[in-house]
């Protein structure tokens, strides 16, 4: 089950916890990775880690053109993309009245506008293969909204309006487009956090705990292999049951 | 019939799964070769990669027709 023997995959954020943790389980499973992020260091050291089919292409998604060169260089790189992952993501909260226009745009061009443009970047390449999987990460607070974070949250439901309008246009072609959302996963987002702020959040977590990285990378492995082929469009929510939608 | 059109017409053929015979000068992909929006997308890739050509969105839309794609091909490998 689960095996990605042959796929070519590329993974954005690659150097963050859940980055880190989906591209090792796609790995895992056969996958040959490229790992995508801003800093270098980090992504030679989990290619390192990963050992044999582990490549390492650094892009800032921020700016438009690396981002349009993103999936050729990761072509080159591995001969095709098989599988999307729009994982890399960044937050700029602010109260909703003190929020800046730069703040907003930020948030925006890096979660949202550069996972459609990747995602129309593979897609070619995929339609001709017959044969594609693209997965993005969002959040809870897409669907929650999130007091501070009004830019973060619309961009992470963006991300689940675009997906399911791709899903629609190449369900046919044997390309599926799906979301995972993370509730409040351990990671250095939510290391920051202090004592008190984690027990209120605790509260809220019927699972009474907070979340592994692992256990996001698992969904993630699901919706790209090809058992989840009948499943598209679709939002799986990783959240110790938070919020249940 | 030029070569060219030869080509563009077994691509059709293959693509769409129409006979030789329906694809014809006037023969609209979407209304008479049964295409949907996706395919004709593919349809132009097809084209761009068998020909080495670049087809901008705009000069897709315009290719309505066999014939339409014939004469852009014609005239982009030409040039």
């Amino acid at each position: 089950m689960f095996d990605l023997t042959g796929k070519n995959a590329l993974i954005t954020g690659a150097s963050g916890g859940i980055g880190g943790a989906v591209a090792a389980a796609l790995h895992a499973a056969g996958a040959t990775m490229t790992l995508s992020g801003t800093r270098e260091a980090p992504l030679q050291e989990l290619a390192a880690s990963l050992g044999e089919r582990a490549h390492v292409v650094t892009a800032n998604l921020g700016d438009p053109a690396a981002v349009e060169a993103l999936p050729k260089k990761a072509a080159e790189a591995m001969g095709s993309v098989d599988i999307l992952v729009n994982n890399a993501g960044i937050t700029r909260d602010n109260l909703f009245m003190r929020m800046s226009d730069e703040e907003w745009a930020q948030v925006l061009d890096v979660n949202l506008t550069s996972s459609f443009r990747l995602a129309r970047g593979v897609l070619r390449g995929m339609m001709k293969a017959r044969w594609g999987r693209i997965v993005s990460i969002t959040s809870v607070v897409g669907t929650t909204g999130n007091p501070g974070q009004g830019n973060y949250a619309a961009a992470k439901a963006g991300l689940v309006g675009m997906s399911k309008s791709l899903a629609y246009e190449v369900a046919s072609r044997g390309i599926t487009v799906n979301c995972v959302a993370p509730g409040f996963i351990e990671t250095a987002m939510t290391d920051k956090l202090n004592d008190d702020q984690k027990g209120r959040i605790l509260t809220q977590i019927p699972a009474g705990r907070m979340g592994h990285a692992d256990e996001i990378a698992a969904a993630v492995l699901y919706l790209a292999s090809p058992e989840a082929a009948y499943v598209t469009g679709a939002t799986l929510h990783v959240n110790g049951g938070m919020a249940m939608v | 019939m030029s070569d060219i059109a030869d080509r563009v017409k077994k691509i059709v053929v293959e693509h769409l799964g129409v006979e030789e015979d329906k694809v014809t000068e006037t023969a609209s992909f979407i209304d008479d070769l049964g295409a949907d929006s996706l395919d004709t997308v593919e349809l132009v890739m097809a084209f761009e990669e068998e020909f080495g050509i670049e087809i901008p969105d705009d000069a897709a839309e315009t290719i309505q027709t066999f014939g339409d794609a014939v004469k852009f091909i014609d005239q982009a490998t030409a040039a």
